[in-house]
């Protein structure tokens, strides 16, 4: 083993493109995942600005409701596949193999193929924005019959990049598992892994199980619509219904996919700057695969108003409330690390801190959307774009934007603007809750979500909403200028980066040389 | 190769739960039929049934809507018959192509409350064919059904409800058939 990594590292890095387009190198990839998810999140968020400017007054001024429903199409596609999941791979790559003290990924080549096809998705994807009659228009979740008898030639765009998103990602996911199963350095016991890598190992054993559901829900969606078949379509004898139930049967696990990677990074950060160790390990690596496993027996709670019977409406509302359980756990084992601890609130832990309150308002609205007479009311209203957004924005996203600053100087050597983060703490932190708070209050006054124009009486909450978009929107570009200025250069950092922080990535130097661990380490 | 044994492992689930996917497909039907959960009545011709229980009367009634632009007009002759389990029923429909060009009709037939929908047994039914119209034709269709004797006690009344869908597009994309040559060969 160890002398196939000592040949690699012989031949030297070929510089300039060669080296990023032929890279197996897992730190090379995970750099390229980054990048592209970031490239992605800004994409997604311009789009969420025309949406948003459109929003600002009622009426329609700006765009055209084709439009407007391309938007609001491809921002969902785009920041679910292109950003928050793209971001995790990039750091599974960066952090795992450091972590369990492996020299690499277990799989480099396939590694490359699975970053490489994904800008060639997303190229298609956006490219069908151009095609005449526009890119797909019927909603992330390209219910049928909209995505079938409703949509136009370009949904087989659509269908093609989901192919390829979802190639990419269980090949992503297959590397984790292999690396992880096969690749722990000598004394790594499976209770003494990092959480990061146990989110990451139970995601993708989630990826590996729901991507290819994803797959032939596409796949069908295709075939229904060129070749006749009809799957989704009453009058061939299918049934639009069971769209929902296939489709939601990946789709619920896919939120959960986008957020235990993240419950895993704030079990990091949190025992660092708390100066204690994580409070429950044990409970926290349960409660994940509990969490996980749940996943799949409440798929149907988007599916109250479809006309479920009473019995099957209890049973998706009661295993709903219990995924709370274990979420609930692991918010009470992040409060209890740091009650008492020595806390100090570098910017990682700020953005941790943030995501631990504000992922829980989530939680709650989760809950009120749980309740099935309210869902009746509540769906398809702007109350579950705020619950969704805050679980993903404030959760998921939050997570990324605290593990980047955590491994930043880890990656680079050098310590990032400190000012220049936390002005991108604060700012994002206020106009976050202006842009998504108001959204519970609109929505629980019944205003529809995927709609250009509403009713006056929501004209002044949408003004305050759209700001706090533009508000959130701009102050990401204070980001990107961070992570700019610290490649370039900066107070060069320790190996330690953070005095509290535990874990094998932190005995190596800063920046973590091209090969680590290419004689594994012993673990106590 | 130490990592090809999981790596396979791996790569099989990937492929199993794509077939999963289209395992849920009958998986659905399987559940609906023996939950009747989602109100699909067969599609297919019942035998007579053998008993009739004269103590008992259901009401049944009937309702029809065009899905979309669907140029369909079904009116049943009776909006709701009493039946007694077991009995044979005839209901007429007169159905009518309200375009002026050829179209094929397919009902869907659907039955609330969805448990009853097993209980419900069709000898005859436009439903089981798809029906070519002229453009302006009015036709009239007979529905032969029964009401199972078995039919759970609580259920006193059930509705059949039938979507009318224009599949004229569909059954020309996919067969290739002519439609003039579809309603020639139903007026011969
Ligand atoms: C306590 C935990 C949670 C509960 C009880 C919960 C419950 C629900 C319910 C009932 C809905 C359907 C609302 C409707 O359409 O009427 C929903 C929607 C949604 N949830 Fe959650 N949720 C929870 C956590 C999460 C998490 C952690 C994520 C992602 C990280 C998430 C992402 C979403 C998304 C994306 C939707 C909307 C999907 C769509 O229609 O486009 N949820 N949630
Ligand atoms: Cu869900």
């Amino acid at each position: 083993m160890s002398a196939i990594v000592e040949e690699h590292s012989n031949h030297g890095t070929p510089k300039g493109l060669q080296r990023w387009l032929f890279t197996t190198n897992h730190k090379d990839i995970g750099t390229l995942y980054l990048l592209f998810s970031l490239t992605m999140f800004l994409i997604g968020g311009a789009m969420a600005m025309v949406i948003r400017a459109e929003l600002f007054q009622p009426g329609l001024q700006l765009v055209d409701p084709h439009f407007f429903n391309q938007m609001t199409t491809v921002h969902g596609l785009i920041m679910v596949f292109g950003a928050v999941m793209p971001a995790f791979t990039g750091l599974a790559n960066w952090m795992i193999p450091m972590m369990i003290g492996a020299p690499d990924m277990a799989l480099p080549r396939m590694n490359n193929w699975s970053f490489w096809i994904l800008p060639f998705a997303f190229a298609i994807l956006l490219m069908s924005l151009f095609l005449e009659g526009g890119g797909p228009a019927f909603g992330w979740t390209f219910y049928a019959p909209l995505s079938t008898t409703y949509s136009n030639d370009n949904t087989a765009f659509f269908v093609f990049s989901v192919h390829i998103m979802g190639i990419s990602s269980i090949m992503g996911a297959i590397n984790v598992i292999v690396t992880i199963v096969n690749l722990r350095a000598p004394g790594m016991t499976w209770m003494k892994l990092p959480l990061f890598v146990w989110t990451w190992l139970i995601t993708a054993f989630l990826l590996i199980a729901v991507m290819p559901v994803l797959a032939g829900a596409v796949t069908m969606v295709l075939t229904d619509k060129f070749f006749g078949t009809s799957f989704f379509d009453a009058a061939g004898g299918g049934d639009p219904v069971m769209f929902q139930h296939i489709f939601w049967f990946f789709g619920h696990p896919e939120v959960y996919i986008m957020i235990l990677p993240a419950f895993g990074i704030i079990s990091t950060i949190v025992p660092t700057f708390s100066r204690k160790k994580l409070f429950g390990y044990a409970s926290m690596v349960y409660a994940t695969a509990s969490i996980a496993l749940l996943s799949f027996v409440v798929w149907a709670h988007h599916m109250f108003t479809t006309g479920m019977p009473l019995a099957g409406e209890l049973f998706f509302m009661y295993a709903t409330m219990l995924i709370s359980v274990p979420t609930g756990v692991k918010v009470f084992n992040w409060v209890a690390t740091m009650w008492r601890g020595a806390i100090s609130f570098e910017v990682p832990m700020l953005f941790s801190i943030a995501f631990i309150v504000l992922f829980t308002i989530g939680g709650f609205s989760g809950l009120m959307l749980a309740i099935t007479p309210a869902d009746f009311q509540y769906h398809d209203t702007y109350f579950v774009v705020a619950h969704f957004h805050y679980v993903l924005v404030t959760g998921a996203v939050f997570s990324i934007m605290a593990a980047a600053y955590y491994w930043l100087p880890k990656w680079t050597g050098n310590m990032f603007d400190i000012k220049l983060a936390k002005l991108h703490f604060w700012l994002s932190l206020v106009s976050v809750n202006v842009l998504f708070f108001p959204m519970h209050f609109v929505g629980l006054a019944g205003m529809p979500r995927r709609i250009p124009d509403y009713a006056l009486q929501f004209a002044d909450f949408n003004a305050i909403i759209s700001i706090g978009g533009f508000a959130f929107g701009l102050s990401q570009l204070l980001f990107v200028a961070v992570v700019y200025k610290c490649a370039k250069g900066g107070e060069q950092v320790p190996g330690k980066v953070w005095d509290g922080a535990e874990g094998l990535e932190w005995e190596v130097p800063s920046p973590a040389p091209y090969h680590t661990f290419s004689t594994p380490p012993e673990v106590k | 190769m130490q990592h090809g044994r999981l790596l396979r492992k791996l790569l099989l689930l990937t492929l199993g739960m794509f077939a999963f996917a289209f395992a849920l497909v009958p998986l659905y039907d399987v559940f609906c039929d023996v939950t009747g959960l989602n109100g699909k009545p067969s599609m297919k011709v019942a035998e007579q049934s053998e008993a009739i229980i004269d103590s008992r009367q259901v009401e049944v009634s009937f309702t029809t809507h065009s899905q979309g632009h669907a140029p369909f007009k079904v009116d049943a002759a009776q909006h709701f018959v009493s039946v007694q389990p077991g009995k044979l029923t005839d209901v007429k429909f007169i159905a009518k192509n309200i375009s002026d060009s050829d179209r094929i009709l397919q009902a869907i037939p659907s039955v609330s409350p969805g448990k009853a929908a097993k209980y419900l047994h069709k000898m005859a039914c436009f439903c089981f064919d798809q029906q070519p119209m002229k453009g302006k034709e009015e036709v009239e269709f007979v529905l032969r059904f029964y009401v199972d004797t078995e039919l759970p006690d609580d259920v006193e009344e059930l509705t059949l409800s039938y979507t009318l869908f224009d599949i004229t597009e569909r059954v020309s994309q996919t067969q290739n058939v002519q439609l003039g040559q579809l309603v020639a060969l139903k007026e011969f």
